[in-house]
């Protein structure tokens, strides 16, 4: 597995240079974002109080393990990532309007994403690795620069500017080819499942809302939604199965 | 891990459990839960890294036992998402308690506001409707205390567990007719769904509820879950070769690590916990618990002896009624 070690702010040549698959361990500094700080800025228009595209244009799908000690001094224990297909709706823009060069978040994003956003923007989707190595990441956190809208979001989800050193190792799950590293698993895994699923009879009742079994519907579909791209499909989690 | 005694309040045949003991107990519960996996569980991780011959999941696996220990060491949270923090509670049916159990849920709510400060946990549960977030993982219904109790022991045993909860559980009504190979099946439909891209946080420990009521399936699902130790079977013969038979379903997809295909196996154990149901009906619940598996078990005695233990004692004979 190739290995890089960027600086951060990215530049546009160190990401389109990584592919999937690739490990990457970051120094310099990084800011933190959920559904919270996605609708406080996209939503309601509240502008980061930051330049982020200039001085860390990477941005983590996390809430910290975190405590607030000294008034304004911040400690993290430990750090990852959380499910990133939930933010489909609001990553498009915000990649787009603040120049995001990673997005470092949990089990990948729609194909169609990197595929259609992140190979203009210049963008690649590192995941955390094993979903749950915090006290590593944790240690590679050096210093709390400064928590942002903590009294309108909460501490956890507020938007966290943090430095970091040999923060990692993510793997790359998106480049800005459009390739997915969670895809091509799926397409080694799905035939598998395909194999025993026809063996199996169907359940008498069905879930609510069950239309279908179909192993092209992941949990993630329908979040692909990219609310500026003409054309796109509102996301929406109905008729998935 | 032997059970460890940490402290002993040296005084011999004092027979009630006294609240400040156990507000130490649930605080190291709650610590043991956050920063240290389980002896079953780290050697179950350590085993899937040897099984891994693929590079990019044994990358993983290294990466999960590394992370094993460095959150020991440095008393970090194995899980920046420390999920909701809750207590399975095992009151002996001789223990006495000074203050009542509601001595105890305050000494529960106490220790959880103290481990969240001083190992910086994730205050992580929020008001549903507003999402207000109180920073100190208490609220409504939070956290919860489950109960059980246990003839002919005078001990309280605090079972901690922080677990997540988006990705991996699963519930069917299933009908008579659906038999075996609808449970086959709905445990399939929770790996296809949630298995794929890891976003249960594979290697996982299987719980699955088959019978009961609706919300019972559900329960023991989660217990059989989070409070069996790897390797542990079924009493009955019958339940325990149909552990067997989903463990090996369970690892048959060759996913790996985050959903990646390899050889390291997707589920550490399969645990089926069964209750006598609906003539008509066969409810079935479905629970992954993450690599992060995270319980911490500690109990405390009437002489004032507080031990950790390695495994929780939840499943009893008794619990389950066995022998009926």
């Amino acid at each position: 597995m190739r290995t890089f070690r960027l600086k951060t702010p990215l530049t546009e040549d160190a990401v389109r240079e990584l592919r999937v698959g690739d490990v990457v361990y970051l120094d310099g500094k990084i800011h933190t974002g959920r559904a919270l700080v996605y609708q406080h800025v996209l939503e309601k228009g509240n502008e980061p109080p930051i330049d982020l595209a200039a001085t860390c244009n990477v941005q983590m799908h996390g809430a910290p393990a975190g405590a607030e000690g000294e008034l304004g001094r911040y400690r993290i224990s430990s750090i990852q990532a959380t499910a990133s297909f939930r933010y489909a709706r609001w990553v498009p823009e915000y990649v787009r309007r603040y120049a995001i060069r990673a997005v470092i978040g949990k089990g990948g994003m729609d194909g169609a994403i990197y595929r259609d956003v992140f190979s203009r923007t210049g963008t690649v989707f590192l995941t955390t690795v094993g979903y749950g190595i915090a006290a590593i990441y944790g240690r590679g956190v050096r210093n709390v620069e400064a928590v942002y809208w903590k009294e309108e979001l909460g501490l956890p989800e507020a938007m966290w500017v943090i430095e970091v050193g040999n923060f990692g190792p993510f793997i790359v799950d998106g480049d800005c080819t459009g390739a997915s590293l969670a895809d091509q698993a799926n397409e080694v895994i799905n035939p598998r499942f395909a194999e025993v699923y026809a063996r199996m009879p169907q359940h008498v009742l069905k879930r609510m809302g069950e239309i279908a079994q179909s192993l092209e519907d992941e949990v993630i579909a329908g979040n692909a939604g990219c609310p500026d791209d003409a054309g796109a499909a509102p996301p929406s989690r109905g008729g998935r199965r | 891990m032997q059970p460890v005694k940490l402290r002993s309040h040296g005084k011999a045949g004092r027979s009630t459990i006294k609240e400040s003991w156990m507000e130490e107990a649930a605080y190291e519960a709650h610590r043991l839960a956050a920063t240290t996996h389980p002896p079953d569980v780290r050697a179950a991780l350590n085993k899937a890294l040897e099984r891994e011959s693929k590079e990019l999941p044994r990358f993983v696996m290294k990466a999960i036992v590394e992370n094993s220990m460095v959150a020991e060491e440095d008393q970090r949270p194995i899980c920046a998402d420390v999920g909701v923090l809750r207590f399975f509670v095992v009151a002996g049916n001789e223990a006495s308690m000074e203050g009542g159990f509601v001595a105890l849920e305050r000494a529960v709510r106490r220790a959880t506001v103290r481990v969240t400060r001083d190992l910086a946990l994730r205050s992580n549960r929020v008001h549903p409707v507003n999402r207000r977030n109180p920073g100190n993982n208490l609220g409504v219904f939070s956290p919860n205390i489950d109960y059980r109790f246990e003839p002919d022991a005078d001990w309280i045993e605090l079972i901690a567990v922080h677990k997540g909860g988006a990705f991996g559980s699963d519930f069917r009504m299933m009908v008579d007719g659906d038999g075996l190979n609808g449970v086959r099946k709905g445990l399939v439909d929770a790996i296809a769904e949630f298995g794929r891209r890891g976003l249960t946080c594979p290697p996982v420990i299987i719980g699955v509820g088959v019978g009961g009521t609706k919300d019972q399936a559900f329960s023991i699902a989660k217990q059989a879950a989070v409070l069996r130790p790897i390797g542990d079977r079924h009493p009955e013969p019958e339940i325990a070769a149909l552990e067997d038979e989903l463990f090996d379903l369970a690892n048959s997809f060759g996913l790996g690590a985050m959903g990646y295909p390899g050889t390291g196996g997707y589920a550490l154990d399969v645990h089926v916990e069964i209750a006598y149901t609906h003539s008509a009906l066969t409810p079935l619940g479905v629970h992954q618990l993450c690599q992060a598996a995270r319980r911490g078990v500690v109990r405390v005695h009437p002489d004032g002896s507080i031990e950790t233990r390695p495994a929780p004692s939840w499943f009893s004979e008794f619990f389950r009624r066995a022998g009926i």
